[in-house]
């Protein structure tokens, strides 16, 4: 009997062996199978989580463009992508926050160009019980609700952008973001342009000292977080607005009108800021009668002179369909459409991209 | 004889001198039990390196810092320390006499059918995941508290500074009280071992003496099995110090000490899963390990304590008045 104990266990044993050397086979260059994969270019990259849903879908579609060309996109954060592309750990890079002198000085491999991805709406969403539908918020009011200054909603200064709505005897519970976000950093890129006081005791950045608020986790921590606690106001992307089904805020821009968070208040708000060469810019609070003032570009990272020419090329030629028939994508995911004159100017600057001196898009 | 030779050979104990097969598995074993060793040291000296940047240029101030600031380059790790400490010892509070209570029911008064069906539960409390519970705690522990609970506290005693403030649900208490829950299963299991493994002898001593059965359990179980019961405490508060998801999804994550249970707070773990991703700057990376490393103290610290506790108490007399 502990023979055939002994045998049944060399059985199994065996087994499990023979399975997990099956995975190995398939990766053998020398068989006709694998050379043929040999030919597949792989791109990594990584970065911000604001754009993962469009570049994600927007990878799958381009499978039917190009299907040898794998790409791997890893939505862990733009500090992490700014921090991989320095490194050169990562083919390519997705941020929120474009790279600052700093973090441009000390990259290991040459310049990196930053190339807009498309454009990210953020509202204003809030929680009061028989809420008026179109709370009118103004830039000074909001930026003291976020800095604790205001802390209850039948106020004063919020009473009148907003005649005749009776507030309830609420006391605001502001809800932000805990991790880093790119959100984040619109968000307070707007409040700092805004507000002198902002800027100077808050600033921007993805991850900040919030004078007050609770932190949820993600565009959805917060979402839950608003949708939860009556008398709560935060700040999310357009499509968790939505989908949740959550009020927001009419703003007021910088003509003076006032605006519900859309896609068409991105665009306008694209199309009338001045874009400069290098693309780094931030455009809250844009000038044009129609623009919303919270909305920001995501930019992908990528270095000037590539040092793989074959990688390099389908990069470029990936990014160049991302900005022209990418673009169809956007809307659907409620993402805003890249400016047209803007998109001219980023194909010339992907024309610019180099590898061995010699230009790899046409 | 050669019986006679082998039995010396175990009872002097001269392990290197064994068969080959003996040697190779002392040999073995000793690898294993030195390599946990050298990997604690070498993710301590890993964590010193990679904090070296932020301790230079903070110091102690960083300890005893209460400005959590990445876009003014300010780090002070006070409020973390202050939040993961209340939460765990709050939740070592609620679930130590709770955990004791469970297990002190399972082996002293339960029937056999229902002792297997409760442990069976208890200790699938432990089997579910993190996040899972912190889900719960978002969409059901939270408004039951915002609601219920917090308010009911303010009423009543509202004159403590412990529960004064806003109701909000996301705070200190629930973290608190979301960690009880985990690390209930922890203590319960351990105690019952430990409970279990009195001498029945002294059980039958007390009740011959005339002890009811409270008087039983107090006087002839719980002094023997102390020192293992504290063990068990002291494996919870472990768990409780070093858990991440459940506590950042309803503490509320806002680096401030405020004298209330209500109030938002934030714990070192929940900082460091939030803030890691989109560290940008080499000091704000290394300060977040640095926070790390303190906490990785304050387990070691705690652990030490809690050895040296469970010693005292095991030293002290056994059953009887202690």
């Amino acid at each position: 009997m502990f023979v055939k104990k002994t045998k049944f266990l060399r059985g199994i044993l065996t087994g499990i062996l023979a399975l997990s050397m099956v995975g190995c086979g398939a990766q053998n260059p020398s068989t006709p199978e694998g050379q043929e994969r040999a030919k597949q270019v792989t791109l990594t990259g990584a970065g911000s989580t604001f754009v993962y849903p469009l570049l994600n879908q927007q990878i799958e579609a381009y499978r039917k463009v190009n299907p040898s060309l794998v790409i791997n996109y890893q939505g862990n954060g733009s500090g992490t992508g700014i921090k991989q592309v320095s490194e050169q750990t990562i083919d390519f890079g997705a941020t929120d926050g474009p790279m600052t002198d700093d973090q441009l000085k000390a990259v290991k491999g040459g310049t990196v160009v930053q190339v807009p991805l498309t454009l990210g709406v953020v509202a204003v969403t809030y929680n009061i019980p028989n809420a008026p539908k179109q709370l009118k918020l103004g830039p000074q009011v909001l930026a003291d609700i976020f800095l604790g200054t205001i802390t209850d909603w039948n106020d004063q200064r919020i009473a009148v952008d907003n005649p005749g709505v009776i507030f309830p005897d609420l006391k605001i519970a502001v809800a932000r973001r805990s991790d880093g976000s790119g959100t984040t950093y619109i968000f307070s890129d707007y409040l700092s342009s805004i507000s002198a006081a902002w800027l100077s005791k808050v600033g921007k950045g993805t991850s900040l000292n919030w004078p007050v608020g609770m932190g949820g986790k993600g565009n959805a921590g917060v979402a839950s977080v608003v949708q939860q606690t009556p008398g709560s106001i935060g700040y999310v992307e357009l499509a968790y607005a939505v989908h949740n089904k959550l009020s927001f805020a009419t703003l007021l821009n910088r003509e003076g009108k006032w605006v519900v968070p859309s896609l068409k208040g991105a665009s306008s708000a694209a199309v009338a800021s001045k874009i400069p060469a290098d693309m780094r810019v931030s455009i809250v609070n844009a000038p044009g009668a129609d623009a919303y003032p919270i909305v920001g570009f995501t930019w992908a990272l990528l270095y000037q002179d590539q040092k793989d020419k074959a990688k390099g090329s389908a990069l470029v030629k990936f990014l160049n369909w991302s900005i022209h028939d990418g673009q169809s994508l956007s809307e659907g995911l409620l993402y805003a459409k890249l400016p047209p004159d803007l998109v001219t100017l980023e194909e010339k600057m992907l024309k610019t991209i180099t590898s061995e001196g010699q230009p790899l898009l046409k | 004889m050669r019986k006679v030779e082998e039995s010396e050979n175990m009872s002097k104990n001269k392990k290197l001198t064994g068969s080959l097969g003996d040697k190779t598995f002392c040999l073995l074993t000793l690898f294993m039990a030195m390599s946990v060793l050298v990997l604690m040291v070498w993710i301590g000296w890993q964590m010193v390196d990679s904090a070296r940047p932020s301790i230079a240029k903070f110091g102690f101030s960083f300890v005893t810092g209460r400005v959590w600031d990445p876009v003014k380059e300010q780090f002070g790790a006070l409020p973390f320390i202050y939040g993961t400490l209340v939460t765990s010892f709050l939740a070592l509070i609620i679930a130590a006499p709770v955990g004791l209570g469970v297990a002190i029911f399972l082996n002293e008064m339960a029937t056999s059918k229902v002792r297997s069906v409760i442990a069976f539960l208890v200790e699938m409390l432990a089997a579910i995941p993190s996040v899972v519970y912190g889900l719960w705690g978002i969409f059901i522990l939270v408004p039951w508290l915002r609601e219920t609970v917090e308010p009911g506290l303010a009423k009543w005693l509202g004159f403590i500074p412990l529960f004064q403030g806003t109701p909000l649900g996301f705070g200190m208490l629930a973290g608190g009280l979301i960690l009880a829950v985990m690390i209930l299963p922890t203590i319960a299991a351990i105690s019952r071992e430990v409970l279990a493994a009195v001498p029945n002898e002294q059980r039958e001593a007390a009740l011959a003496l005339g002890a009811t059965k409270w008087e039983m359990i107090r006087i002839a179980v719980l002094p023997y099995a102390k020192s293992g019961v504290l063990g068990g405490v002291m494996l919870g508060l472990g768990r409780a110090l070093g858990e991440t998801m459940a506590v950042t999804m309803v503490i509320g994550n806002r680096p401030d000490i405020l004298s209330s249970l209500f109030a938002p707070a934030y714990s070192i773990a929940a900082v460091i899963a939030n803030e890691f991703t989109e560290a940008t700057y080499d000091l704000y990376l290394s300060a977040l390990v640095e926070i790390g490393l303190i906490l990785f103290g304050i387990t070691l610290i705690l652990n030490v304590f809690a050895r040296v506790l469970v010693w005292s108490v095991a030293r002290g007399p056994r059953g009887g008045l202690s």
